[in-house]
């Protein structure tokens, strides 16, 4: 399973042509404490740069943009009985939903976490 | 932060801010701390439960200098609603600055100090967004014999939360007497300072006015209490929603008047009778016969928090009723909650009404202000 970053802080671990995607440990850290998320519905059809998810914290509403293109195939309905989740553990279990690939030659856009640590180091 | 902060100015508090790892940010042209590492969740909390230091030394501090109460309050009263004359010494009082039609120029405290030396002075703390726009104001008027003096060397200080009074009590312990909207000026350990038991929390507590060069020692001996955190601007907003307080820019601007902003209560009988005050025709018309349009308190169905700009609808209609002035997550409640305007027929307690949120619609229902009791300290009689 390979793990891949955006520049607009979100990861896709992708398992076969199944990507689970949520938000970094930074992207969390700077929304500060996450009170409502919203999900895609199962089904929807994405492309690159698309609006998927809304995640908001105490302060403010954000996107969660798909960075490639997709068909989602299931949300994490736990987050949203329970958004404070993807402040304690975002890279892992608070993942917000899986997208099915439809070109997987797009992931070669985004950046390992090397080259994500390196341009968070950047911000 | 970047360069984003350097022409920011900043208060005598910054260098603390940073030793404490707040996330600064940019407001009314201060570099301002919006949250510390605690998080403005637990920033909130922490405020409810025990005690919450805030920096406000970003608002406006100003004294009024006439030869005599009489006189100062005359003039006072020729730009507020409120009465001032009946002001006694060492109270204070919540007011507006009205312009010509009647809208609010600036919501204020002013406070009449209890020393006999200080007769005619009258304090007043302004919001640090309106700081230039209230003192022209105020100079443009000013009669002969009174003057503005503003202070640009003390900072300001809350101590908010229900353990305020008893960590206070520590070091002022002369402030242990003073009952809600009540000013004095004592000693915090050495350092004479002049506090209010007031603030904008909805909670007990007080405001301190300290010497800039004094004010690191007087939150670091707070902050070594096991009762008081640190706590930023982002906290200090969702607490002052949750205790229905306006926010000037926001809930109220100069084209409110204080009965559309359902905040009479800072006009007393005299004023109402005789409407002598900046916009007196407009605001007597609405006291007689009800506003255009009317702040309202708004629960909100679910989970999903409405923000400032949403628009206010009859449920299922396409017709814009209002919009949301303030909104947010209230930590408190566990939910979401907003203020904003409707027209009056649509301000009645338990009225339906839907919010628009990403092109949604999502229930809510007008309800009583304030959304969490407020604790004021009020003296036994």
């Amino acid at each position: 399973m390979s793990t891949y970053f955006s520049e607009d802080h979100e990861w896709l671990k992708v398992d076969g042509d199944v990507a689970t995607i949520g938000i970094t440990n930074y992207a969390q850290a700077q929304l500060g404490d996450v009170v409502f998320v919203e999900l895609p519905e199962n089904g929807k059809t994405l492309s690159k740069g698309d609006e998927a998810a809304v995640v908001e914290s105490v302060k403010a509403a954000s996107e969660v943009y798909v960075p490639v293109d997709g068909e989602v195939v299931e949300g994490n309905e736990a987050l949203v009985e329970e958004p404070a989740k993807v402040n304690e553990d975002p890279e892992n279990s608070a993942w917000f939903f899986k997208l099915k690939l439809s070109d997987k030659s797009q992931l070669d856009g985004l950046m390992d976490e090397a080259a994500y640590k390196a341009y968070v180091d950047t911000l | 932060m970047g360069d984003q902060t350097t022409d920011l100015l900043k208060t005598p508090l910054y260098d603390l801010h940073e030793e404490l790892g707040a996330k600064i940010v940019p407001f009314a042209g201060y570099a301002m701390p919006v949250q510390y590492p605690l998080g403005i969740m637990k920033e909130h909390l922490h405020t409810r439960a025990a005690a919450g230091l805030f920096d406000v030394s970003h608002m406006g501090q100003a004294v009024l200098k006439g030869p005599d109460h009489e006189t100062t309050s005359a003039f006072l009263e020729t730009l507020v609603p409120s009465n001032m004359k009946e002001l006694k010494p060492g109270k204070q009082r919540y007011t507006v600055l009205l312009n010509r039609d009647g809208g609010i120029l600036d919501d204020l405290m002013v406070a009449r100090p209890a020393e006999a030396d200080r007769e005619g002075d009258l304090m007043l703390v302004v919001n640090a967004a309106r700081k230039a726009v209230d003192y022209e104001y105020i100079r443009s008027h000013l009669p002969d014999g009174i003057t503005l003096e503003t202070f640009e060397d003390r900072a300001l200080l809350a101590l908010q939360g229900p353990k305020a009074a008893e960590v206070m009590a520590r070091f002022a312990p002369d402030a242990a007497d003073l009952a809600f909207m009540s000013v004095a000026t004592l000693l915090f350990k050495d350092t004479e300072v002049h506090v209010s038991r007031s603030g904008y929390t909805g909670e007990d507590g007080y405001e301190i006015s300290a010497p800039a060069d004094k004010a690191e020692l007087i939150a670091r001996t707070l902050l070594a209490e096991e009762e008081v955190e640190a706590i930023g601007l982002g906290a200090r907003d969702s607490l002052r929603l949750e205790a229905g307080l306006c926010l000037y820019g926001h809930d109220i601007d100069e084209t409110t008047s204080p009965v559309e902003a359902d905040i009479t209560f800072c006009m007393q009988k005299r004023r109402k009778e005789a409407g002598d005050f900046p916009g007196g025709q407009r605001i007597l018309k609405e006291l007689a016969e009800g506003p255009a349009r009317k702040r309202v308190a708004l629960k909100i169905e679910g989970r999903a928090p409405a923000r400032e700009g949403a628009q206010i609808r009859i449920p299922g209609g396409d017709e814009t009723l209002g919009e949301v002035t303030s909104g947010g997550f209230a930590p408190t409640l566990g939910a979401p909650i907003a203020m904003g305007y409707v027209p009056a027929q649509f301000s009645e307690v338990g009225t339906s009404l839907a919010l628009v949120v990403r092109g949604k619609e999502i229930p809510a229902t007008v309800t009583a202000a304030p959304f969490v009791p407020q604790r004021y300290y009020r003296k036994p009689k």
